[in-house]
């Protein structure tokens, strides 16, 4: 019979195996990379969600966490951090407790309040790459201006529907007035408000932002960089387009 | 003399594409713009359009065997 384990002596398993599927495609050097890295996850909704699920799992050792709402009953068919337990709870508190439970050894900075121009810069100062998980088109410029200032990238995906889109906007990139024309003369929102948001293509796409920031964190792999996917999921149609 | 050209419609425009998408007929010398203005493509949704997969304006002519697509601006979360 197998005597039962101190806390101390499963914290201490746990961590030699937690990172053992990553090793055949993250090695050692790079896993030690990534505990090093710090990322600005800005919106907890669906993309956000999902994404703080993936990162905090796949060993970011650092995450700030940015969202100023609650959960509320239209945020279950697709945000994975709603939940019957997390209805009315800040959405950034639910972020940090849920890394708590898959992966506590991530530093979390949790900032449960909106991102604005007069506090973005200084709320991921210290990121050293932000992901863009908004559900609003100004306030992704006001993202992407902060992180234009920190000079630090922005992985930026958005969903309407059944469609998708992803890119990755280094500081000296022509970056969202290339795929929504002048940040002055941007709508509130896009084709979202007719189609709604499902959750499949959220997850979806949030699979794919962490792909592309983990990708430029370790220095592997090809980029979105000056390209956008286009994921139409009705039509199985994926493209990618330079913009 | 007229040419033809593949049709991509993203998200909320995909009702737009006409049933001849994958080998449309258009006169030779039609613009992106013309093109989207005969599919009655709203313009305020053309924000990105691209031909043979890179961003154009809609001045531009198209060519025979072009694929044009456009894909409205989308935000969500």
């Amino acid at each position: 019979m197998t005597p039962p384990q101190s806390s101390s002596t499963a914290a201490a398993h746990e961590d030699g195996q937690r990172y053992l599927r990553n090793r055949e495609s993250i090695t050692e050097a790079q896993q030690a990379m990534l505990r090093r890295a710090h990322v600005a996850v800005v919106g907890l909704g669906g993309l956000g969600g999902a994404t703080v699920e993936i990162l905090a799992r796949i060993g970011v050792g650092a995450l700030t966490l940015v969202d100023g709402d609650r959960f509320e009953a239209t945020n279950l068919n697709r945000q994975l951090l709603c939940t019957a337990q997390t209805l009315g709870l800040p959405k950034a508190e639910a972020a940090a407790d849920r890394i708590s439970l898959i992966n506590p050894s991530v530093r979390v900075h949790c900032v449960p309040r909106h991102l604005e121009a007069k506090n973005a810069a200084e709320v991921l100062g210290g990121s050293h790459l932000v992901m863009d998980c908004l559900d609003n088109l100004p306030a992704r410029f006001t993202v992407q201006a902060a992180a234009r200032q920190l000079d630090i990238p922005m992985v930026s995906a958005a969903v309407a529907g059944a469609s998708g889109q992803l890119t990755i906007i280094e500081p000296q990139d022509p970056g969202l007035e290339t795929i929504y024309g002048p940040a002055e003369s941007t709508p509130e929102r896009g084709a979202e408000i007719r189609l709604g948001v499902l959750p499949y293509t959220v997850i979806a796409l949030a699979s794919l932002a962490c792909s592309e920031a983990i990708k430029r964190l370790l220095g592997i792999g090809t980029g979105l960089r000056r390209k956008l996917l286009l994921v139409d999921l009705l039509g199985n149609r994926f493209d990618i387009v330079e913009i | 003399m007229s040419i033809r050209v593949q049709i991509r419609l993203y998200a909320s425009l995909r009702g737009l594409e006409p049933p001849s998408a994958s080998n449309h007929p258009l006169p030779s010398g039609t613009t992106v713009g013309e093109a989207l203005a005969g599919l009655k493509v709203p313009g305020d949704q053309v924000k990105l359009v691209f031909v043979n997969g890179r961003k154009v304006d809609l001045q531009r002519v198209l060519e025979d065997g072009d694929r044009l697509g456009v894909f409205p601006p989308v935000g969500g979360g």
